[in-house]
């Protein structure tokens, strides 16, 4: 085989289309999870101490004289803070970090989308979170002896996968827009912490709140996905739902959508104008 | 080391610190994210204390949570801004190798670094109990107030947690880069061992000790007495204690916290440079 020919072979087996953005997602979401286990200080700082946070408002219910399904409440809640720092941290903010690094513009440069590129981080950060999350929910399910009662098992798995794909995708989605800010993406990623732990109620129920109250929360999937699952195990989740679950599962469906299509051409459009305005490679520390 | 490097490190430091946190927006915006944050987080407890009792803000409990929460701000913040730097500048703006070979002390540079967050969390306590005494009824009166047991609390305490942000410091040397902020994983955590919204003695007696070795727990607990004396006296876990007793048990530990931090940091510094972390980076 002479060069030309072997270079030829190698161009026919270039990997394109569907292909080319199947790699690039697991080429994205391996650093996520291997990388991360290679890493295992994280079982102590994301597990652990999340956990003893968890413990903490279990404990004030407890002083409080609540009854004993608000600690399950706040367990479920404090499993999917987990999620919403994941998306906060690693799917909004990461773009800003990437730029910070020098990595943005070489994403930009290769031949594969950036959609896969952020897909790949939201699988790979869905996948490495799931595995704290369930660790959160395991212990403190046994250590506060918190009693579940699954009304539909099919239903609870459907909720969690909306609330994710929608979670994620409003995570592509803004991971977006902070490709034009600074610094000021690591604060407004600061700044969205407690304020929706608030809103989206991760420690008691958002029924609790002025009915549009709870309906502009339901902006953010967690929220509904919360509620949703906390109706289906709990025995008396139905009773402090916000709204009947086939509604919230029609309003994830719609956010799923909204998020996933929004992610799309806020993605293509904002990768235009940082390149127009040339803030791909910007610096601003 | 000479006391003009160390005071060099710490006021440079303090107003680097003050330059990164304040100066990536303009000052309505950042006022607005000072105010907002610990607003929320007061306001996750005010929600939970007033569903399940109904709103009931006469109760000793909702001052001793609100209290205890509100000044908690303070041990985010600083063991947040002492400890925060040290990823911001190895990982961030991979800096940190430089200033290792610089003329300056880089625990006080790691303390100026806290001194910004110590400020912002000032502003966001003031916030937070102004807005518990306007709308939550909060029984603070400022003629009431023992000022001299306050200062001199609010004084112990903040060394006392700087001190806990430099053996956090000292610990980040040697860890990758998680997603959030060790300082504030770490306050969350102590959160459930230091009385601060709720009484010791809801916890199980085999995890109380925690609590009584925790020097924010004896802090905690000075400052609700300087504000709202009969208050926390309502609640019989320190109630034992007089005040100087307290005060004796806070600087004891504050000591041995310090000693701890000169300790801990020799020993990660020496790690760090001998297993090559000073200049990694390891943002997944």
């Amino acid at each position: 085989m002479t060069t030309n020919d072997a270079l030829a072979f190698s161009a026919s087996e270039k990997v394109i289309g569907w292909r080319l953005f199947l790699k690039t997602i697991v080429a994205r979401a391996y650093p996520r999870i291997i990388g991360q286990q290679r890493e295992k200080s994280w079982v102590f700082f994301e597990i652990f101490l999340p956990m003893l946070a968890v413990a903490a408002y279990v404990y004030v219910y407890r002083a409080i004289g609540a009854p004993e399904e608000y600690v399950g409440f706040v367990v479920v809640g404090g499993a999917m803070t987990a999620f919403w720092m994941n998306v906060l941290w690693s799917m909004s903010s990461q773009l800003y970090w990437e730029k910070e690094q020098g990595n943005l513009a070489l994403y930009i440069m290769a031949p594969n989308s950036m959609m896969a590129i952020l897909l790949g981080m939201a699988v790979g950060g869905l996948l490495a979170t799931a595995l704290r999350a369930v660790a959160i929910i395991l212990l403190g399910s046994l250590m506060f002896h918190v009693q579940y009662s699954v009304a539909s098992f099919s239903q609870l798995l459907f909720v969690f996968f909306l609330a994710m794909t929608a979670l994620y995708g409003m995570g592509m989605m803004t991971a977006s827009l902070f490709l034009l800010l600074g610094r000021e993406a690591w604060h407004l990623s600061n700044l969205a912490q407690e304020p929706i732990y608030l809103v989206s109620g991760f420690y008691f129920p958002i029924k609790s709140f002025n009915f549009w109250v709870a309906a502009a929360a339901s902006f953010i999937p967690l929220t509904l996905g919360l509620d949703a699952m906390r109706q289906l195990i709990f025995p008396s989740g139905a009773s402090l739902g916000f709204l009947n679950v086939t509604v919230e599962i029609a309003v994830l469906i719609t956010l799923c959508i909204v998020f996933l299509v929004g992610a799309k051409f806020l993605l293509d459009y904002m990768e235009r104008l940082a390149i127009r305005e040339g803030r791909i490679t910007e610096n601003r520390r | 080391m000479n006391r003009s490097e160390t005071a060099r490190s710490f006021k440079m430091a303090t107003w680097l610190g003050w330059q990164v946190e304040s100066n990536w927006t303009d000052p309505f915006l950042f006022a607005v994210y000072v105010i907002i944050k610990p607003l929320a987080g007061a306001a996750i407890l005010v929600v939970m204390y007033s569903i399940i009792t109904g709103g009931d803000y006469n109760s000793p409990l909702f001052p001793y949570i609100y209290l205890g929460n509100a000044f908690y701000i303070y041990v985010g913040a600083v063991m947040t801004g002492v400890s925060w730097a040290v990823l911001d500048d190895r990982e961030h703006y991979k800096t940190l190798k430089y200033m290792y070979i610089a003329p300056i002390s880089i625990p006080f540079y790691w303390l100026g670094r806290g001194v910004s967050r110590f400020l912002i969390g000032t502003v966001a306590v003031i916030v937070t109990l102004t807005a518990g005494v306007l709308f939550l009824h909060l029984p603070l009166d400022l003629t009431q107030v023992n000022w001299g047991l306050f200062l001199v609390s609010l004084f112990i305490g903040v060394t006392m947690l700087a001190m806990m942000g430099l053996i956090l410091a000292s610990i980040t040397l040697m860890v990758a880069h998680h997603f959030f902020m060790i300082g504030e994983a770490v306050a969350g955590a102590l959160y459930l061992f230091s009385g601060a919204i709720f009484p010791l003695d809801v916890l199980p007696a085999w995890l109380r000790p925690i609590g009584f070795a925790m020097p924010i727990t004896y802090w905690l607990e000075l400052m609700r007495r300087s504000l709202i004396g009969e208050v926390a006296q309502a609640f019989p876990t320190l109630a034992q204690f007089s005040n100087m007793q307290l005060i004796g048990i806070l600087i004891g530990l504050t000591i041995i916290f310090g000693l701890l931090s000169v300790f801990i940091f020799r020993w990660c510094d020496y790690r760090a440079r001998e297993l090559g972390l000073i200049d990694r980076v390891t943002n997944y």
